[in-house]
């Protein structure tokens, strides 16, 4: 016999669940939330230069874009990472399950310890780089650019771990620059000084605990910070009065856009199409196309997307490479067509900038193979560069060199220097 | 004796869009209209006093921009306001909306999944390769497999190289995505039943299919194929309701110096050695011309206004079984006021977009089992709309137009014909839904419009009511549109075309039909088609 449905609603229930998600429902007043931080940065936007990220309004610039970026370079810069996603993955088999999803062998990935990683669909495609924080032996968290819960959740099935959400729950910052070190000890946060590149500790904070980690996404001297969100303030007033004397400054994205290109980092869905919102087949990549070739463990066992990558490697089916690019001149190619013997086009430049530590014009490209993997001579690339309404169009010669653009010692030195 | 170039039968968006370009190529086109009014299942008809009702569609999304640019819509006075989304109210007191922006979309599903709300960018993402594959197919006559003719070979090689062109996992999930359920596709990305609905909705509407038949995954598809002026999926309301789409392509028409004549009914086809000669009108007036394009859909040209001994067995047969049922009726509905509804915040942009009260597919198919019954759902699906929301030009200061699409109403009622009685016992199938979530309704309500499958065919003249003029199954679809054979417009006697959403690429407000239709006509002329834009490229 058919089961009844009642068709009509119930007037507004008592169920907690149901009233929780009533009470989320005015959300859509406000497009561009803020984060944990906001209020202080906020005062801070003098230049009111706003930007989307993953549903938060986040900066540009504070108050001059080109002096941020030399808060990263000779003092410390504060960016809020908050919008950035994060998920937390616990339990007894959260190690097996990410040795499963992604590339490297988190079995090697000690508790205390940070790796920057990437993970793939079943046909080898990248779908996210990010960073895997072992925060215990059986806790970990996942910092990405787009979203991944249905994929993580779908993997898990089998595996004895919880996959939560908690972009929201946790405020972070990027302390970033030579002082950054400097700053956090003179904050007081006691033992950072033993902290050496890739590791994370807790650290007591306003009555509960911020994890520090010497990471960070600009190749110089810096830090992140995890803090649930309710301490976010106190945190950011701590760091900015202990930094008073050392320089710190706010930041917005365009500085620290900058930085990353210096060191030679990607980004997702700027430098390479992730799976998920690829529309065009041709679109995605292996990570040995966008130079993450590197994580790639074969001896681990299986991981997602391992069949196919093998595959493409012993079948030579690996079509494009990305390369660090160096361009004679000073005009950035952004954009530009990159072309072999000024003709044949080959590939296109995915960011670029006249990098003022390396005093060089650098540049991420992704090239059709061989060019740019065995073919790296007489590569050119056509910067169309407008100029009062008129496009100065150059072909400039580009090399393939090495990434990243800049290595500071300052990034690795221990303990790290007192600037 | 006046002798036509054409004839146009019937004064449809599509009969409308192939007079226009027939007319701009040089012809001298006569559109015959049997109601007093032109625009078929797209008209603004004034039924109580300052009240004009989208009578039959009431939503604009797919009419080509190519057909807007071509025959200079805009300037007669075309505009199509794009609305914010909608959203499914739930028996528990909340609502699932569909906004715009991608993050508050994700937010809003987040409140009652946070793994469908993560789902959704894949989904996105496939039914935007499907659309991109499809997309491209509307605008261009379908091939006939079993010609040799240079031109079917080569739009053969262009369907294969399409295909071709996908990755073997798109052509898995192309061949699954014509083929399969709309329940069990979204199965494959959603787990909330709400949030299942709400997308489910779009791969039943005008269908007789239930969200758990094969097939309807790909009636989402059709839905997804629109725009507003380059917004790329949005929907909109004409302003002046949906006539106001036929309203300018008749003001077009008659600007290249076309002829309508309306209060016109076809009473059949003039045909003469295996040719049409003409038309044959209900008072007994014969008009001559050299051809005869239907709006009208496959059926009704076929089996009502051509005499069976013209027409070859095989096609009779396949015409009288081609799949055009009866699956919907229409609430139009004249308010003095603006109706609440307490679940929604009263600042929620909801009330401008379309609203439906139907929160789960096992709900959605039980409405499609009391009309294989043969009844009309006792627990309707309604896509619900208020205009007057976004368009002034519809109703009095203050009032409101409401336009409630309903489904399931079936062409025959327990096998008998429709009766007075009937319509009203559904017409109250749809107030009482709405009522239950807004309280006061009924005593808002001035006028109301009430239109069942009975009331569809006899005013518009789409056989059972069927808004699409027949389903869009695979087995229906492009060179299998309307009938294997004669999927190119034509028809076993000379002379005699159809153009109307029975044909490829099929229905909804799309104009596509009448153009491409248009496009064959002037080939077998040899007439130029420069005056007619190419579709738009897919990149």
């Amino acid at each position: 016999m058919a089961r009844q449905i009642s068709k009509k609603p119930a007037s507004k229930t008592a169920n907690t669940v149901v009233s929780a998600r009533i009470a989320a429902q005015s959300h859509f007043r406000t497009l561009r939330l803020g984060t944990p931080f906001q209020p202080r940065i906020d005062a801070l936007a003098r230049t009111q230069d706003w930007y989307n990220w993953a549903g938060y309004h986040a900066p540009h610039s504070l108050w001059d874009e080109e002096l941020e970026y030399f808060a990263i370079r000779s003092q410390a810069a504060l960016f809020d990472i908050s919008p950035m996603t994060k998920y937390r993955i616990e339990g007894p088999d959260a190690e097996a399950l990410l040795n499963r999803v992604t590339l490297r062998d988190v079995a090697k990935l000690r508790p205390g310890r940070v790796h920057y990683t990437a993970w793939c669909d079943d046909e080898g495609f990248v779908l996210d780089d990010g960073t895997l924080f072992r925060l215990s032996p059986t806790r970990f968290r996942l910092c990405s650019q787009e979203r991944h819960l249905p994929w993580l959740l779908d993997s898990a099935i089998g595996f004895d771990v919880t996959v939560e959400e908690e972009t929201e729950a946790v405020a972070g910052l990027a302390l970033q620059g030579p002082t950054s070190f400097a700053v956090l000890r003179d904050a007081g946060f006691a033992g950072v000084e033993k902290l050496k590149v890739f590791d994370l500790a807790d650290f007591p904070h306003d009555g509960g605990s911020v994890t520090i980690s010497r990471t960070g996404f600009t190749g110089d001297l810096g830090y992140e910070l995890f803090v649930s969100a309710d301490k976010a303030l106190s945190l950011w007033d701590r760091l900015m009065i202990a930094g008073e004397l050392r320089g710190i400054r706010a930041i917005g994205y365009t500085a620290l856009n900058r930085a990353r290109l210096e060191a030679g980092l990607i980004v997702a869905n700027a430098d390479f199409t992730t799976a998920e919102h690829a529309i065009r087949a041709d679109r995605p990549r292996m990570p040995d196309e966008i130079g993450l070739g590197f994580m790639i463990d074969l001896k681990k066992g299986h991981f997602n997307g391992r069949r196919a990558i093998l595959e493409a490697r012993v079948k030579r089916k690996l079509r494009h490479v990305l390369v660090g690019l160096e361009i004679e001149g000073n005009i950035p190619a952004e954009h530009a067509i990159v072309y072999y013997k000024k003709s044949r086009e080959v590939g296109l430049v995915s960011a670029a900038m006249w990098s003022p530590m390396a005093k060089r014009n650098i540049a991420i490209a992704s090239l059709e193979r061989p060019f740019g993997d065995t073919i790296v001579e007489d590569l050119w690339v056509e910067i169309y560069a407008m100029r009062e309404l008129q496009y100065q169009k150059l072909m400039k010669r580009a090399k393939v060199v090495a990434r990243p653009f800049i290595k500071l010692d300052r990034r690795t030195a221990n303990p790290p220097a007192d600037f | 004796m006046k002798v036509w170039d054409a004839i146009i039968i019937g004064g449809g968006h599509n009969g409308l869009v192939n007079a226009c370009y027939l007319q701009r190529a040089g012809l001298d086109v006569l559109v015959v209209e049997k109601n007093d009014w032109v625009g078929g299942a797209a008209t603004s008809r004034e039924l109580a006093p300052g009240f004009l009702y989208s009578n039959c569609s009431y939503v604009c999304s797919l009419f080509r921009p190519e057909i807007m640019r071509d025959l200079e819509l805009p300037r007669f006075g075309l505009q199509v306001i794009a609305y914010e989304g909608g959203a499914v109210f739930t028996r528990d007191g909340d609502y699932l909306a569909n906004y715009r922006d991608h993050d508050a979309h994700r937010r809003e599903f987040a409140r009652f999944s946070k793994r469908d709300a993560e789902a959704y960018d894949r989904y996105a993402r496939d039914v935007t390769r499907q659309c991109r594959f499809i997309q491209p197919l509307l605008m261009r006559t379908a091939p006939d497999p079993t010609s040799l003719r240079p031109r079917d070979l080569g739009e053969l090689l262009y369907l294969g190289k399409k295909f071709a062109g996908l990755s073997a996992e798109e052509m898995a999930l192309t061949l699954r995505f014509w083929t399969m359920s709309i329940s069990e596709f979204l199965d494959e990305y959603f787990e909330t039943d709400v949030i299942k609905a709400n997308f489910a909705l779009s791969g039943i509407i005008g269908t007789a299919l239930g969200p758990m038949s094969p097939g309807t995954a790909y009636v989402l598809l059709h839905h997804y194929m629109g725009e507003v002026d380059g917004s790329v999926g949005a929907w909109g309301y004409a302003r002046g309701g949906m006539g106001a789409v036929t309203k300018a392509l008749a003001a077009s028409f008659k600007a290249s110096g076309g002829t309508i004549r309306t209060g016109a009914e076809v009473d059949h086809v003039l045909v003469g050695r295996g040719k049409a000669r003409g038309v044959v009108l209900a008072g007994g007036e014969e008009v001559y011309c050299k051809l005869v394009v239907s709006n009208a859909d496959v059926k009704r040209t076929f089996l009502k206004l051509v005499e069976e001994k013209e027409l070859p067995d095989i096609f009779l047969r396949r015409v009288r079984n081609f799949k055009i049922r009866g699956s919907s009726g229409k609430v139009n509905i004249a308010l003095d006021s603006l109706p609440e509804f307490p679940a929604l915040p009263k600042d929620s942009p909801v009330y401008r977009g379309d609203m439906h009260f139907t929160d789960s597919v096992e709900r959605m198919e039980r409405a499609y089992d009391d009309w294989k019954a043969g009844r009309w759902s006792a627990d309707p699906f309604l896509d619900m709309v208020i205009p007057t929301t976004l368009d002034p030009t519809m109703a009095p200061p203050g009032k409101h137009f409401m336009s409630c699409f309903v489904q399931y109403a079936p062409p025959k009622v327990n096998g008998r014909e429709w009766t007075d009685a009937d319509r009203d016992g559904f017409a109250e199938s749809v107030i009482a839904q709405i009522a239950d979530y807004s309280p006061g309704f009924r005593d808002r309500i001035v006028h109301m419009e009430v239109r069942t499958p009975r009331e569809i065919e006899a005013e518009v003249g789409l056989t059972e009511g069927n808004i699409f003029q027949g389903e869009l199954t695979f087995d229906q679809l492009l060179f299998n549109r309307p009938v294997p054979g004669y999927a190119q417009y034509r028809s076993p006697v000379g002379g005699l075309y159809i153009c109307g959403s029975s044909t490829h690429p099929g229905g909804g407000v799309m104009g596509a039909p009448g153009r491409n239709a248009a496009a064959d006509i002037l080939r077998d002329l040899a007439k130029s088609t420069s005056h007619m834009s190419p579709a738009h490229d897919v990149i």
